[in-house]
């Protein structure tokens, strides 16, 4: 409960006597390159992977015939859109990006350049933080649409490579029944974990003491917290705007 | 003119601060002198912000830093500058780029009167033309002396130095002490050094208040030294002394 307080007084400071926004544009842009251009190998290799893992184990459990093959182009776009494309490459990102922002902090705590901030009179939460946050809120839904479609289409290669359906089959199922707020839901949970996420992680290096061996325990601590918290969240989400 | 007044500083059962007063001399250099652990780091971080005295105040020109509000606080801080004992420079940041930073955050001022001044304060630390080095490039002591074009740039009135000469061999030791001195009477600044450097002491030292556990035990000018009656600092004196002769000798 003390973690809570503190990590919602810390999201409180960010938005208390900030900088004018000017200062901020720079810095969002920085990031959003850090966190999507540094990520995006990762989000590829991972997304097509498991679009197409979840292909051939949907056609390997498709053993009644009375069940039309198009349906695992359905599953694969639902399980994608719905959990695995969002879910999934958060919790990548939580390990990529969540471990970098909490080691970027620590050292610049550990170093004093934090300290330094704050002696000029610059709220050094708000400049440091803020930025990673609208950064990672801007870029995450972009991963996340990326991983979708690249889930989507590794399904696709899987699927026709192994024979267990045809092309036509694959796009009919995709097409099949489609809701859009699916979509939606995808990139509401996406904006909620990139939000989680950047501010755990921010919050752990942020107040990182000590030496070279707390800045390793902030960025491991950032990590677990972030995935921890993306599960929860992910379930009241799911809770709340699909039952 | 910086006053500080019945500073009092805990950490857990640990009273490091017990009371401390003071006055530190605009114009000046004056030194915050003491051995390890004695509390003088504490003291520092209290007048300059960072740390949260329990009990006691810090007066600005009689503006009393720590019962301001945020506004307030944020302009006393704009006139402050700080040395950290590890340069603190942004390792991501050139040299240029590190003392234009509180330009950038504080000033309006356009890019070229920026550069304009970023040159003139690298020059004047005597690293003209080093503006496209990141700090990993250039030694200690170059990166201290960065650290206080940074501190100065934005007009500082008030100069905090910590342990300038950390780390550093003794020739570059005296330079960063002849350029803290130099720079202090050139314009008028408010400065502070914490250090337990007898060089500096003789050195630079036009005001002195000696720690030694979370008390100051003796004050005054550098050519009063010898005459303190005060023997824990006698003893720290002449036992820095000695170990520097012997130093010197070998």
């Amino acid at each position: 409960m003390r973690w809570l307080g503190r990590y919602i007084l810390f999201i409180g400071s960010l938005f208390k006597n900030r900088e004018p926004f000017r200062v901020y544009v720079q810095q969002i842009l920085n990031e959003c390159v850090n966190i999507g251009i540094d990520s995006l190998v990762i989000v590829v290799i991972v997304s097509t992977f498991i679009g197409a893992v979840t292909a051939v184990q949907t056609a390997y459990n498709m053993v009644s015939p009375f069940i039309p093959n198009y349906i695992i182009g359905m599953l694969v776009r639902d399980m994608v859109v719905l959990e695995l494309a969002p879910t999934i490459t958060s919790v990548v990102l939580a390990g990529k990006v969540g471990s970098h922002i909490a080691g970027s902090l620590g050292t610049m705590r550990i170093t004093e350049q934090i300290d330094a901030i704050e002696i000029m009179g610059i709220n050094s939460a708000s400049y440091l933080v803020l930025p990673k946050i609208i950064g990672a809120i801007i870029v995450f839904p972009m991963l996340v649409i990326l991983a979708a479609f690249l889930g989507i289409y590794g399904g696709f290669v899987a699927g026709v490579a192994t024979n267990a359906l045809t092309q036509v089959e694959y796009v009919y199922g995709v097409q099949y029944e489609f809701v859009p707020f699916n979509v939606g839901f995808m990139l509401i949970k996406t904006v909620v974990f990139a939000f989680i996420i950047a501010s755990i992680s921010s919050f752990s290096g942020f107040f990182t003491k000590g030496g070279a061996l707390e800045v390793g325990k902030a960025s491991t601590q950032a990590v677990t917290s972030s995935c921890i918290a993306v599960l929860l969240a992910d379930y009241i989400i799911s809770q709340l705007l699909l039952v | 003119m910086i006053e500080f007044q019945g500073l009092h500083k805990t950490f857990g059962s640990n009273h490091v601060l017990k009371g401390v007063s003071g006055v530190l001399e605009a114009g000046k250099v004056n030194l915050i002198l003491g051995g390890s652990g004695t509390g003088k780091s504490v003291l520092l971080k209290c007048l300059v912000g960072l740390l949260q005295p329990d009990d006691g105040a810090v007066l600005y020109n009689g503006r009393s830093f720590h019962e301001s509000n945020v506004t307030e606080k944020k302009a006393i801080r704009r006139e402050i500058g700080m040395l950290f004992q590890g340069s603190a420079l942004f390792d991501s940041k050139t040299v240029e780029q590190n003392v234009m930073f509180p330009l950038d955050m504080l000033s309006n001022m356009e890019k070229g009167e920026k550069i304009d001044r970023v040159n003139f304060c690298l020059e004047r630390v005597g690293l003209a033309g080093k503006n496209d080095l990141m700090p990993s490039e250039i030694s200690g002591g170059m990166q201290k002396r960065v650290g206080i074009a940074r501190a100065i740039v934005a007009n500082s009135k008030y100069l905090f130095c910590d342990e300038p000469n950390s780390g550093l061999d003794p020739r570059t030791a005296i330079l960063i002490d002849d350029l803290i001195k130099e720079i202090t009477y050139e314009y008028n600044i408010t400065t502070t050094v914490v250090t337990h450097d007898m060089n500096s002491v003789l050195g630079i030292g036009d005001k002195i208040l000696y720690f030694q556990a979370g008390e100051k035990l003796w004050e005054g000018t550098r050519h009063e030294i010898y005459d303190a009656k005060v023997k824990e600092f006698n003893d720290f004196i002449f036992a820095n002394i000695a170990m520097q002769e012997l130093k010197n000798r070998n």
